[in-house]
């Protein structure tokens, strides 16, 4: 194995131990064998570490005001160390300042390659830094080259794989159903429902967007009318648990966690729960003005809500959305959406300041 | 000898032609769909063949993860649309950003009563990376973006604001417009803002900048030191840094404002 590139960086500084480097902001480098900062600009300018003279390194939580850093300590420089842009450095250690994130993964990295060695192994694809501007004095690390060329190769791999048969096939079939969506759109021709349904699947196969709606299936299919079954059976006792409603994003977690695997997508979820109505199921979908779907169980009626949340704040005086989450068992998101609801059908009001938001019974109403 | 073209036999041909063509014309779309279907068919076995070389790749690199999504992009395919697409089913992609939507879901949940529902990107990945365990797949930032834009559709509120080089997460149905947007980004540097900041950096008049503040003071977005020396100061939770803060539960919330 040659030496290859692990992980790249933009937007690092380097920091020469506590002093910000005369140098600008660039891209950190680290291959099996190197740690490599360079110069965004002038790629001639930059600093490459052999891992193996890392002692030690560690993280910097960022700060209000600072970016996260990787802190990295060294060896003394040998002897016959080659010149670079800091021919001596008063400090043993230097810093990469991550202004564009990615410290998280690049620490990772760092921590693997650390353990694992790879350099002891293996040759460097060049030799240590030979080249010398001696007008300029700054090193061109060569190893550099054999990384460059190693990201060269990879943008030959991704344009590779687009020119590949499966993805020019996708291509075809990605025009083909357009052009299929258009004769349905105008109404060409005898496409039975079937054929239809049919056409819909593909494209569910194919993840291609489906252009056209029909009203009696909307974009579901026969998946989704399974799933849409499936759902009714397994959500009805969550549902009764939870006072008869559910988040959309709630059943999303609660079912594919039960599923472990081969699990469902945020589209299937919606495109299935579109349906409970067709299928006289139990359960309906609904969507609040705030834009939250929740799934709710048919017997839970509008009005048996209303007066619950009008009969809790009356109870209590008044009540935020808090306090009545506490108070029946429910998630804030559903409470809330229960006392606007009540609002909206004129049994409370509200008191909106900046301590919150308050619900009272609606005394213009009841005592007008 | 048979001479082509010319002649009452030709035109009549043509005429046959032309008849069947328009009577095609009709059925094509129905010939179209029989068509798709045996394309599907080889477009499996076209990919079979990919995941059989890529598989791993995929699972393991977040770079190639990447490449991918945005080639798929560009030809028009969803790889995430469905749970029962072909690209899930052979390639495996969809349970790997499936799966991080609920962690995601469960993160943000978690730290509601906290941040008022949002947070950072970089606190984001932390947390969902520090959940999986040691021996879970890598995930990267891309990775989150891409499952985040997935569960918009489930109309939790989830979004995500640019701010100071990065993205605020967003899992509530807050509204959030342009002028709470550049308060945020305003706010990014030091976790905190007050009055004057705002009407010295944006020159904006007094009343406007206590309208937005008093908004995210509503949503749980933004607390109040009226305490700070000077004038009051509006933090935003979801902006501390692990270091300068630590967990405080509602109760000792509730305890700590009067």
């Amino acid at each position: 194995m040659n030496e290859t590139l692990v992980i790249q960086q933009r937007g690092v500084k380097l920091y020469d131990g506590e002093d910000k480097a005369k140098l600008d902001v660039g891209i950190a480098l680290l291959s099996t064998h190197q740690l490599i900062w360079r110069d965004l600009k002038n790629h001639e300018c930059c600093i490459a570490i052999p891992l193996s003279q890392i002692i030690y390194f560690e993280e910097q939580a960022a700060g209000i005001g600072k970016s996260a850093k990787i802190v990295v300590h060294l060896h003394a420089s040998p002897a016959n160390k080659e010149p670079g842009p800091y021919q001596q450095s008063k400090f043993s250690y230097f810093k990469l300042s991550f202004k564009e994130h990615g410290q998280i993964e690049f620490f990772r990295r760092l921590t693997e390659e650390l353990s694992q060695k790879r350099w002891e192994s293996t040759p460097m694809s060049q030799p240590i830094p030979t080249a010398t501007n001696s007008q300029t004095g700054r090193t061109r690390a060569v190893g550099i080259v054999g990384i460059e060329r190693k990201i060269e190769e990879r943008r030959k791999e991704t344009e590779k794989i687009s020119q590949s048969k499966l993805m020019v096939k996708a291509k075809e079939m990605v025009e083909l159903s357009r052009s299929i969506a258009n004769k349905i759109k105008d109404k060409q021709g005898d496409i039975t429902e079937d054929e239809t349904i049919r056409f819909k699947s593909y494209l569910l196969s194919m993840g291609i967007a489906n252009p056209v709606t029909r009203e009696t299936h909307g974009s579901g299919t026969h998946y989704h009318l399974q799933l849409a079954k499936q759902l009714g059976d397994i959500l009805l006792a969550p549902l009764e648990e939870r006072g008869g409603m559910m988040a959309l994003t709630e059943v999303y977690c609660l079912v594919n966690r039960a599923r472990g695997m081969e699990l469902l997508s945020p589209e299937d979820l919606v495109n299935a729960c579109k349906m409970f109505e067709s299928l006289k199921q139990p359960l309906r979908l609904r969507i609040f003005d705030s834009g939250v779907m929740v799934v709710q169980l048919q017997s839970h009626s509008e009005e048996e809500m209303i007066s619950s949340a009008l009969d809790n704040v009356t109870d209590k005086g008044s009540l935020t959305a808090e306090e009545f989450a506490k108070l029946l068992g429910l998630s804030v998101l559903l409470s809330k959406e229960r006392l606007l609801l009540a609002e909206k059908m004129g049994h409370l009001c509200r008191d909106d300041s900046v301590e919150g938001l308050r619900f009272y019974p609606n005394l213009f109403n009841s005592q007008a | 000898m048979h001479r082509r073209g010319v002649g009452a036999g030709a035109i009549a041909k043509k005429k046959l032609a032309e008849a069947k063509y328009k009577e095609r014309g009709t059925v094509l779309a129905e010939d179209q769909i029989v068509q798709m279907s045996k394309q599907l068919e080889t477009f499996k076995s076209n990919l079979e063949e990919f995941a059989s070389k890529h598989k791993q790749e995929i699972r393991k690199s977040s770079q190639f993860r990447v490449q991918f999504q945005e080639m798929c992009a560009t030809i028009g395919v969803d790889p995430l649309a469905s749970g029962k697409g072909f690209w899930s089913e052979m390639l495996g992609v969809g349970d790997f950003y499936y799966e991080l939507g609920v962690q995601i879901i469960e993160v943000c949940l978690a730290l509601k009563h906290r941040n008022g529902g949002l947070i950072t990107l970089d606190e984001l990945h932390h947390r969902v990376l520090k959940g999986r365990g040691k021996f879970a797949q890598d995930v990267s930032q891309d990775d989150l973006v891409r499952a985040i834009k997935k569960l918009k559709v489930m109309g939790n509120g989830f979004g995500m604001i640019p701010v100071g080089g990065s993205y605020l997460v967003q899992s509530v149905p807050a509204e959030l417009n342009m002028d709470h947007t550049v308060v945020l980004q305003l706010a990014e540097k030091k976790g905190y803002v007050s009055v004057s900041e705002i009407r010295e950096s944006l020159k904006w008049e007094r009343e406007r900048a206590c309208h937005v503040l008093d908004h995210l003071l509503k949503e749980g977005l933004a607390w109040l030191d009226s305490q700070a020396s000077g004038e009051p100061q509006y933090w935003l939770p979801a902006l501390f840094s692990e270091l300068t803060s630590r967990d405080v539960t509602p109760e000792e919330a509730n305890q700590i404002t009067p």
